[in-house]
């Protein structure tokens, strides 16, 4: 089960991703990221603090936006991911190419 | 002490795969991390099958054995069909996946780094990938 709600606190979006993410329902968090780019949303937060798992799936779908959002100028962020969350970004060193930082106001703060 | 689950080739039976894995291995050495990723590596090799060797045919079907012995674990996974040899695929570069927008190739790398041996034998028309992870002593 996954569950996607969308919260603007200007200038950023927060995107609230709760449950499990795997290739049955990746295409929900492909259409929510897509939808807040083509409303022109230039700071996107990923609340991943309700996150419980996810695969390579939903991992290939963050990463499918890495080079458009730099080339735009859109930020995209995760905060709050659990440790057995993070540590899957981890083995494959997406941590290195995402911005993950650990809690919402570091999140805000650095925008 | 074996334990056995077939799913249909639907990708929505991945969740019914992953509360078998959870429920099968909690009794085991595994911390909250390990469990999770060793579930990961299952439901990569699982979801490559249902979506490329079986096009989401739900009439297909894919059998999960789990084995647990004192110092390893291991996953066996039998379908019929078109096979799908892991250890030929080369593992992408991550920045490949990234210019070339492939959403595939992940799933192959977690597999690779999570577990400790793979194995794949195919033998008239069925085949079977062998996942093993190793307990640290």
């Amino acid at each position: 089960m996954l569950s996607i709600s969308i919260l603007e606190e200007s200038p950023h979006h927060i995107l609230k991703v709760k449950g499990e993410i795997d290739a049955s329902n990746s295409v929900q968090l492909d259409e929510s990221i897509r939808d807040l780019e083509e409303k022109g949303a230039k700071s996107i937060l990923v609340d991943g603090s309700e996150l419980e798992y996810i695969s390579s799936a939903g991992l290939g779908v963050f990463m499918s936006y890495l080079e458009e959002f730099q080339d735009k100028g859109i930020h995209l962020k995760i905060f709050s991911l659990s440790p057995k969350v993070f540590e899957v970004f981890r083995i494959l060193g997406l941590d290195q190419l995402i911005s993950i930082v650990s809690t919402k106001e570091e999140a805000l703060q650095e925008s | 002490m074996e334990h056995k689950i077939q799913i249909a080739c639907r990708t929505t039976a991945l969740s019914e795969l992953r509360n078998f894995l959870n429920q099968t291995l909690l009794p085991s050495k595994l911390d909250e991390n390990e469990l999770n990723q060793v579930t990961l590596a299952v439901e990569e090799v699982c979801a490559n099958l249902i979506i490329h060797s079986h096009q989401c045919n739900e009439k297909d079907q894919i059998l999960l054995a789990v084995r647990q012995e004192s110092d390893r674990l291991t996953f066996e996974i039998t379908d019929k069909g078109k096979a799908f040899n892991l250890l030929d695929y080369e593992v992408p570069d991550l920045k490949k996946v990234i210019s070339e927008k492939r959403k595939g190739g992940l799933g192959i790398i977690l597999v690779k780094k999570i577990m400790d041996e793979i194995e794949f034998e195919s033998h008239r028309g069925m085949n079977t990938c062998r996942l093993i992870k190793l307990f640290r002593s």
